[in-house]
């Protein structure tokens, strides 16, 4: 139970993807327009995100390392997550039209998101992973790879909502000519950033 | 076709700088300006690959069916991502250290993938390669300037040498990066702008000697006679924007500060 607070505390706080990771900074920016929207990329995120560790890390451990071709891993995790992003469209196509349209626009940008491809490269480094989330270097398992990825995702779309209802504020005020756009993003984000830092004190 | 690579290295170094103005490849960005040589590596990394990536989708352009281009530019990228992680994990570990997660990461870079869709699909070899480089040296070019940037105000430093014992701890924090970052995009848009402006005065000036528009401030059109009043109050401004757009982007700073 104190593994799996440790994990959770970690992943969506302690190690933020993205404002601590910087990774999937585009839909950060770019889908945070409106929180309903930024909600929905935030949830399709966190199910491919779990779904990637799910199916990277057995392949990694039990496919590629016995047969010495770890050099391989970048291609083979890329083509995995493509192939998993493009189910997933087509699954929710044919069982579920509404969740399909409401977060339809979303499902392909996410196979260049680099959020997913950094968790499951994250997962397969176990010294690092092992120390993030405070395990013994050798006990690294699924169970953790699959966890992990929940949570990383849920760190992401805590993220990305909080960033979206600062910004539908923002929309509403005058700026300065060259702040508009992504300078502001990036000033909003950058005081969100701090209140995460506070996290990695304790 | 006679390739322009004035044209293609302004691009790709000023006037769409990926970085600054397009706004493509921010992760890298943010993690790896803690430090200038950081920023270098990254830089030269993601150049090699660009050039390289650029140069095969140009080769393979008219073989590739439509349908499946995103997944074949992808298997390239890939490609060659590999190369470069095999070749700095020999050559320089402690770059591929501290480069680390973001190596692999190049493969999702949207500038890379910009590039091969926008450019190397539709252009000759030579030309898709000067794009690559010089796209990959606008990239090097703000990598180098931010890192610069937050290792000189984050820890005193440059490339690694002392230079005093004053920091701000800020610049080295992640609120930092996106902070510097916001500030470099302000300064390139004031910037740009402030050209832009001078160059639309400096072509109505032009306009005025030739007494081309002067007669419109004839009574029966009004309407463009106040275009007439902006055209000469846009002289005017443009001389002051400048230093005025300047002293915009310290205002901010202090008042952060």
């Amino acid at each position: 139970m104190a593994q799996f607070i440790m994990i959770v505390v970690s992943a969506v706080f302690i190690n933020n993807f993205v404002v601590v990771q910087f990774l999937g900074i585009c839909p950060f920016l770019g889908v945070s327009k409106d929180c309903k929207s930024a909600f929905g990329m935030g949830l399709a995120v966190t199910f491919v995100m779990t779904l990637t560790c799910l199916i990277t890390y057995p392949i990694y451990t039990y496919v590629l390392v016995p047969l010495k071709i770890e050099f391989m891993e970048i291609i083979v995790f890329i083509f995995i997550i493509a192939a998993i992003v493009q189910m997933i469209e087509m699954a929710l196509k044919r069982f579920s039209p509404t969740l399909y349209n409401a977060m339809g626009i979303y499902l392909p940008l996410i196979t260049t998101n680099c959020a997913v491809l950094g968790v499951a490269e994250l997962v397969i480094d176990t010294s690092q992973i092992a120390s993030l989330i405070g395990i013994a270097a050798g006990s690294m398992n699924i169970g953790y790879a699959v966890l992990y990825g929940l949570f990383a995702g849920v760190g992401f779309t805590v993220a990305i909502v909080i960033m979206s209802g600062m910004r539908e504020k923002i929309a509403r005020l005058n700026i300065a000519k060259s702040l508009k756009g992504f300078p502001i993003a990036m000033i909003t984000a950058c005081f969100i950033a701090m209140a995460f830092y506070v996290f990695a004190l304790i | 076709m006679k390739t322009n690579v004035k044209k293609i290295a302004k691009d790709g170094l000023l006037s769409s700088n990926p970085t600054l103005k397009l706004v493509l490849g921010t992760c890298p960005t943010l993690a790896l300006t803690t430090m200038a040589f950081n920023g270098i590596g990254m830089g030269l990394a993601v150049t090699f690959v660009l050039i390289c990536s650029n140069v095969i989708i140009s080769l393979l352009r008219k073989v590739i069916p439509d349908k499946v281009r995103i997944p074949a530019f992808v298997l390239i990228i890939a490609t060659f991502v590999t190369i470069v992680r095999l070749a700095l994990d020999y050559a320089m570990p402690e770059l591929y250290e501290s480069l680390g997660l973001y190596l692999p990461l190049i493969v999702v870079n949207c500038i890379i993938l910009a590039r091969a869709e926008s450019f190397a699909s539709k252009n000759g070899i030579f030309a898709s390669a000067c794009d690559g480089l010089f796209t990959g040296l606008g990239f090097t070019a703000a990598l180098t300037l931010m890192g610069a940037f937050r290792e000189i105000l984050g820890s005193g430093k440059i490339f690694g040498f002392k230079l005093w014992n004053f920091s701000i701890d800020f610049f080295g924090s992640s609120a930092g990066a996106f902070f510097t970052y916001a500030l470099f995009i302000a300064a390139f848009n004031a910037l740009s702008n402030a050209v832009a402006k001078k160059k639309r005065a400096a072509e109505y000036k032009a306009a005025f000697a030739a007494e081309l528009i002067s007669d419109c401030c004839a009574e029966a059109r009004p309407v463009e006679c106040a275009a007439c009043g902006d055209v000469k109050e846009g002289v005017k401004k443009a001389a002051n924007g400048a230093d005025k757009k300047a002293s915009d982007g310290e205002k901010t700073e202090t008042e952060i500060k």
